[in-house]
């Protein structure tokens, strides 16, 4: 069996957040004891709504954050000793808004030449033309590579942050919400350049996003996290053909048609959000659960591994 | 529509650099902007008006002071004295404000509370008393001024700097950075400071102003810089003895002074609206 690339282990993130002078400081947890296996060549999709905890996962495997519990393996090693160049090479982001996640006072050129600037040792004309053959290769002029960001469109954007996350070679990409911030002409033709890559370059993808069409149009395998937790997770085509969480159920119902006489779908959740600073007992999604019955409540629901997948319901048998 | 706009935005920009750069390029120059000597004391020619007034002399363009020195001279060399002291702590304290608001507002927690700390404590502190122990302890001197003010006006840039800090730091091409692998001192020297330097500019052009007018009051005080030095606040000081018989002589170097702190002033304003508006990329 091959070494997963990805390997999150029982991974849990707490925030403390403060209410007030003299209030008690707020437990707000952002992620709960999550676990996931990222094989190589594979794209592991992430969905949920907001504040489920998926950019915060996103962030803990980049190791731009801390878990507070658990550990995260990164080709067998430990992400928390490894050095930034190390793991620089090995893991790369491509964030939501390119309108953020580009330095707005350096160039293209610089930008897109950050991971090799912080390796260090490789000849400027290196840089050079490392910088232009990946400028190219995802579809901007070389000449773009003068330009500041405030001078290219938000797809322009994305791409040259997708340059940055490749021109290191790296084995990795974490896409958070890669195309939530782009026009719908521009989301295909992001979706399609990262496929192309992830082909040329053997490339493994953690893919997050709350868009179920995205996700199943990219993903291989997806979980699903509810207010921290993975509550499902099979491989796309089971998942989306029989998925077995009433919270997959509700998601996969609530996705939009193109037909205008079907109106907006009931997903048969309710009104209410999810609050991760006040998570409910028993099963944490019981109070938005149209099937819910009194032990979900009560109980805790254990994760139940099946043949492809696994899925955390009193009422559901795992794929 | 937007090219108006932009044009009454920036006239006073570009009458407020005129200014300072018009008062630059006299302290630089002032050994050949005024012939006299400023120093020169004449008493046979004492409270001379200015040459365009009633018993006035060709060679004292704005007259002469109540020790028959030159007055223009003594204005271009004060001049002198306003813009090095505006620079100098400016230079002074935005390093330090800088250093101590990036440090708090990079790394938070602990090292931000001493920060926060630092900074409460010195906006605690009166400045003016502060520099008179410092004058009745070490003397009077150009440095003490500079030092004096330097090392205590900081505490606008510290807070600035923290705060705009705190925000770039959350932005994603830091965290881009970060997994790039760039290395702390990296990221704060060419991904956050860069960003944060407009706020910080238009912090310098008023403490260059706030500077230049302590050391006014300072030396009107006699805590500033001493005389014979022709500083413009101390020219104030020395003229407040003629100034209802000759009042020109208070009034020109009261002028001038307004006239440079509002030039500064314009320019600051100016900077903050380019600097709003993204134009300066």
């Amino acid at each position: 069996m091959t070494r997963p690339l990805i390997e999150v282990r029982d991974v849990g993130r707490v925030f403390r957040v403060r209410s007030g002078l003299l209030g008690q400081p707020k437990r707000v947890v952002a992620v709960d004891g999550v676990s996931l296996a990222l094989m190589p060549g594979e794209v592991m999709g992430v969905v949920g709504e907001s504040g489920c905890g998926k950019s915060t996962l996103a962030k803990i495997i980049l190791g731009l954050l801390e878990p507070s519990e658990g550990e995260v393996l990164i080709d067998g090693r430990k992400l928390s000793g490894m050095g930034r160049r190390e793991r620089a090479q090995l893991i790369q982001p491509v964030f939501q808004d390119p309108f953020s996640s580009l330095n707005p006072r350096r160039r293209v050129r610089d930008i897109v030449a950050l991971p090799l600037a912080a390796q260090g040792g490789i000849s400027s004309a290196e840089v050079k033309s490392r910088v232009d053959r990946m400028l190219e290769r995802v579809g901007l002029d070389p000449s773009m590579g003068e330009r500041l960001p405030a001078q290219l469109s938000g797809g322009q954007r994305q791409r040259v942050a997708i340059a940055r996350a490749l021109v290191m070679r790296p084995r990795i990409v974490v896409c958070d919400e890669p195309t939530s911030a782009l026009d719908v002409s521009v989301q295909a033709q992001i979706l399609n350049l990262l496929a192309e890559l992830r082909r040329e370059f053997g490339l493994s993808y953690l893919f997050i996003s709350h868009n179920l069409a995205v996700v199943e149009h990219v993903a291989s395998e997806v979980a699903v996290m509810y207010l921290g937790r993975i509550v499902e997770r099979n491989d796309a085509e089971s998942l989306f053909r029989d998925p077995r969480h009433p919270y997959t159920k509700a998601l996969l119902a609530s996705v939009l048609t193109p037909e205008p006489g079907l109106g907006i779908p009931e997903t048969g959740l309710g009104e209410t959000m999810p609050d991760p600073a006040n998570v409910p007992p028993g099963c944490r999604f019981h109070p938005r659960c149209p099937v819910a019955i009194e032990r979900c409540a009560q109980e805790t629901p254990s994760t139940q591994k099946g043949d492809s997948g696994l899925v955390e319901c009193h009422l559901a048998a795992p794929a | 529509m937007s090219r108006w706009r932009s044009w009454g935005r920036n006239w006073g920009l570009w009458l407020g650099a005129f200014i300072v750069g018009f008062t630059l390029f006299v302290a630089i120059f002032a050994p050949m902007v005024a012939t006299q000597d400023p120093f020169a004391q004449d008493l046979s020619r004492r409270l001379v008006p200015p040459s365009w007034m009633e018993g006035g002399r060709p060679q004292h363009f704005l007259g002469t002071d109540g020790l028959g020195r030159d007055y223009f001279a003594r204005l271009v060399y004060g001049a002198r004295i306003s813009m090095l002291i505006g620079i100098a702590t400016v230079v002074t304290s935005g390093i330090i404000g800088i250093a101590l608001g990036v440090v708090g507002g990079f790394f938070g927690g602990r090292i931000d509370d001493v920060i926060l700390f630092t900074i409460t404590a010195r906006l605690s502190i009166p400045l003016i008393l502060v520099a008179l122990a410092v004058v009745s302890l070490v003397g009077s001197s150009l440095t003490v001024v500079v030092a004096t003010l330097g090392l205590l006006l900081w505490d606008r840039f510290a807070v600035v700097a923290r705060v705009a800090t705190m925000q770039v730091r959350t932005l994603d091409y830091v965290a881009a950075a970060w997994s790039a692998g760039c290395s702390q001192p990296y990221i704060v020297m060419r991904e956050i400071l860069p960003n944060i330097l407009s706020p910080l500019a238009v912090v310098a052009t008023l403490e260059m102003a706030l500077a230049i007018l302590l050391e006014a009051a300072l030396s009107f005080l006699g805590l500033g810089v001493p005389p014979p030095l022709p500083s413009w606040g101390l020219m104030i000081a020395e003229a407040k003895d003629y100034m209802f018989f000759n009042p020109w002589v208070i009034m020109v170097p009261g002028m001038s002074l307004f006239v440079l702190v509002f030039g500064i002033n314009l320019l600051g304003d100016g900077l903050r609206d380019l600097l709003r508006t993204g134009r300066v990329a």
